[in-house]
């Protein structure tokens, strides 16, 4: 069964480098999580106590389900506080690396600016500059196969909802101008 | 024997040409994205959701389920041939099947994962059919404590019996019902937790929370990773299938110990990740030279995939029959079926037979032309991975955009999933499970809703909870399940206590 075998190799030139210095330890992104999920459960405990968390002649009140459970979370955060604390070990090992985190903004970034546009410039030509772009700049892929993708995706995806199956997505200018 | 009449009359439903095309198309499109790196089950299901939402319910189930089967097959496809497990519950599959695929047995290991994935949904569905319209039928009596009390054992169940620390489930858990909890109360017509903000009035959608937290943060993950991969291709010919297929029956005690282990976890939310480790280590502590394991043995895949695919698929069942997703997939297909306006939960047995069974029939039709479908085009699908992954990233953002947009024709929905996005990276790189999060998140209104209305019948008595036998039960089984860490420590502590007293 040989006769098929072929080796398939793709590589990653642009992979994070493995001795990249740490941006920050878990032990501090914990710490953090713990502290804004407690300032949450402060915020939505604040508001369903003022809803009416007690008990009325028909049951219990509207906050009084969210407000206990608001309750349960702040104490999970605060547990989680204090067992960040405690637990020294685990709290220097590597959130993050600085070439990792440099990839995951090459993604972030782009994904962010591509909810802007699509917001101002509608769906379609907001997904054809994303991908074109991502393509081009992050992926070094050749300019042409780049564009000509971003376009294939794009009309793929706009025949597929807006024509095919009435999946109307956030049009901008350039579709006005089309009269779609 | 009604169940199986009513079975034949799902194939009815289902065998028709739409009807198949669009299942081609699902598989097609789920092995797709179990293939890809950082893209599976849950991911799949959620980004490809959109797409099903203006047809008829039964034809929009049979094409999500579909893409599960799809996704689940694909996931086999990259732990052999690359060594790179798709999803977790793949990982026991890499032990043997990647030697096997090094030894040039590859096409033998690829045929032994897919049979065996057959065979493992096969007796979920199998489980499902003869059990799930009685468990609803039982369900049918159940009021609103009884209900409450079975949302409560499933909340109870992640917490006690989950891997993960304790308090990270509960953060995880009370954040998921805290957030299904905003927008109008749904018993007294209130606006809850808006803060005036006209956006959230609608409430946080669920299925936009998981086609963040899932697709966004998968892919901000992958990147965090080294893409370059190195792996065989490989070929499937039909003397290979026939010849595994005719050593099938040697392996008949290691196919349905693993069968019921995937049952028995996925019906219980053990999950598929357990599921496939203990199908294999147990297999491997019953075999009679251990030492071969983890060398290129056929039953070191047929183990964990039989498992895997038993669990995954019976995770449907209490899904179906109790309204309760037994997985974060059975989540968002529960998700769907809300989206086209079916009530799951016990109800749906009796309003919407059609779908129901035409559902169960779509499993095992899916199953059978998946099998055909992944034996004959695994060279094309494992070439898919030649797609460098920054053409792939954009593409599969756009996609989640427009799934994200396409659920409520809000543009703040896509801003909520890009901040999800960010959320499921920080959860899943400090260790907060998604799960509990995702299955709260569904059931979250329900549970209030049950909860409320049993304590208004009760006039706020909270030993409505143990008013009778049943609910009494399901309660107490609850309770016991959330401290089961602590029982079970104490029993340990007992036993030990006792036993150097007898020796």
């Amino acid at each position: 069964m040989s006769n098929t075998e072929l080796e398939i190799v793709v590589d990653d030139p642009t992979a994070p480098e493995e001795n990249s210095p740490a941006v920050v330890a878990t032990g501090v992104v914990d710490v953090v999580a713990s502290l804004l999920l407690l300032a949450l459960a402060a915020v939505l405990g604040w508001d369903n106590w003022r809803t009416g968390a007690s008990w009325d002649s028909t049951g219990p009140q509207p906050g009084y389900f969210p407000f206990y459970l608001s309750v349960i979370l702040g104490a999970a955060s605060l547990y989680g506080l204090g067992a960040a604390f405690v637990s020294r070990r685990e709290a220097a090992e590597t959130f993050v690396t600085r070439a990792q985190l440099r990839r995951v903004m090459a993604v972030f970034v782009p994904t962010f600016l591509f909810c802007l546009a699509t917001q101002y410039l509608g769906l379609y030509v907001a997904s054809f500059l994303l991908i074109a772009g991502f393509m081009r700049l992050v992926g070094k892929i050749a300019l042409w196969k780049s564009l000509l993708t971003a376009f294939v995706f794009t009309a793929a995806m706009f025949v597929t909802f807006d024509v095919a199956f009435d999946v109307i997505m956030p049009k901008g200018p350039l579709e006005a101008a089309l009269g779609r | 024997m009604e169940a199986f009449g009513l079975l034949l009359h799902g194939f009815a439903v289902l065998l028709t040409w739409k009807t198949l095309l669009l299942m081609m198309v699902g598989l097609v499109l789920g092995i797709f994205v179990g293939v890809l790196p950082g893209l599976g089950g849950p991911n799949g299901v959620a980004i490809l959701l959109p797409l099903t939402f203006t047809m008829d319910p039964t034809s929009a189930i049979v094409m999500l389920s579909c893409i599960y089967w799809g996704a689940l097959f694909g996931g086999a496809i990259t732990s052999i041939l690359f060594n790179i497990p798709g999803e977790a519950w793949s990982v026991a599959t890499t032990f043997d099947g990647y030697p096997m695929a090094q030894q040039g047995r590859a096409a033998e290991a690829l045929t032994a994962a897919f049979t065996s994935s057959f065979i493992g949904s096969l007796v979920a569905v199998l489980l499902i059919t003869f059990l799930a319209p009685m468990i609803s039928s039982f369900a049918l009596k159940f009021g609103p404590p009884e209900f409450f009390a079975v949302y409560l054992l499933t909340f109870c169940s992640f917490v006690g019996l989950g891997r993960e620390a304790k308090h990270k489930t509960v953060i995880s858990m009370s954040l998921g019902l805290l957030l299904a909890g905003v927008g109008m109360d749904t018993v007294s017509g209130q606006l809850r937790m808006t803060f005036g903000s006209a956006e959230l009035l609608r409430g946080i959608n669920f299925l936009v929370a998981v086609i963040g937290l899932f697709g966004i943060s998968e892919i901000l993950l992958t990147m965090e990773e080294r893409l370059a991969l190195r792996g065989h291709a490989a070929g499937i010919s039909l003397r290979v299938v026939l010849s595994v297929w005719k050593d099938l029956p040697k392996y008949w005690v290691t196919l349905l110990r693993s069968s019921v282990i995937g049952c028995w976890l996925g019906i219980t939310p053990g999950g598929a990740i357990a599921a496939s480790f203990m199908g294999y280590n147990l297999a491997k502590r019953f075999a009679k030279d251990q030492e071969s394991f983890g060398k290129g043995r056929i039953e070191g895949v047929f183990a964990p995939e039989t498992a895997a695919h038993a669990s995954g698929t019976s995770a449907l069942l209490p899904m179906l029959a109790l309204g309760i997703p037994g997985s974060g997939t059975a989540a968002i297909l529960l998700g769907g079926l809300m989206v086209w306006g079916l009530n799951p939960g016990p109800l749906l047995f009796v309003e919407h037979k059609d779908f129901v069974w035409g559902l169960i029939a779509s499993m095992y039709l899916g199953n059978v032309v998946g099998l055909v479908l992944v034996l004959t085009t695994v060279p094309i699908f494992a070439s898919i991975l030649r797609v460098p992954f920054a053409a792939v990233a954009p593409m599969i953002v756009v996609s989640c955009a427009i799934g994200a947009y396409a659920i409520q024709n809000a543009m703040f929905d896509i801003w909520l999933m890009l901040g999800f996005g960010v959320v499921g990276y920080v959860f899943k790189k400090i260790g907060i499970p998604l799960a509990p999060f995702t299955l709260a998140l569904v059931l979250g209104s329900r549970a209030e809703d049950a909860f409320r209305l049993s304590m208004i019948g009760s006039g706020g008595d909270m030993k409505v909870f143990w008013s009778n036998g049943l609910v009494g039960t399901i309660t107490t089984l609850a309770i016991v399940l959330l401290f089961w860490p602590v029982i079970d420590r104490a029993f340990a502590g007992v036993a030990r206590l006792v036993r150097p007293a007898k020796a």
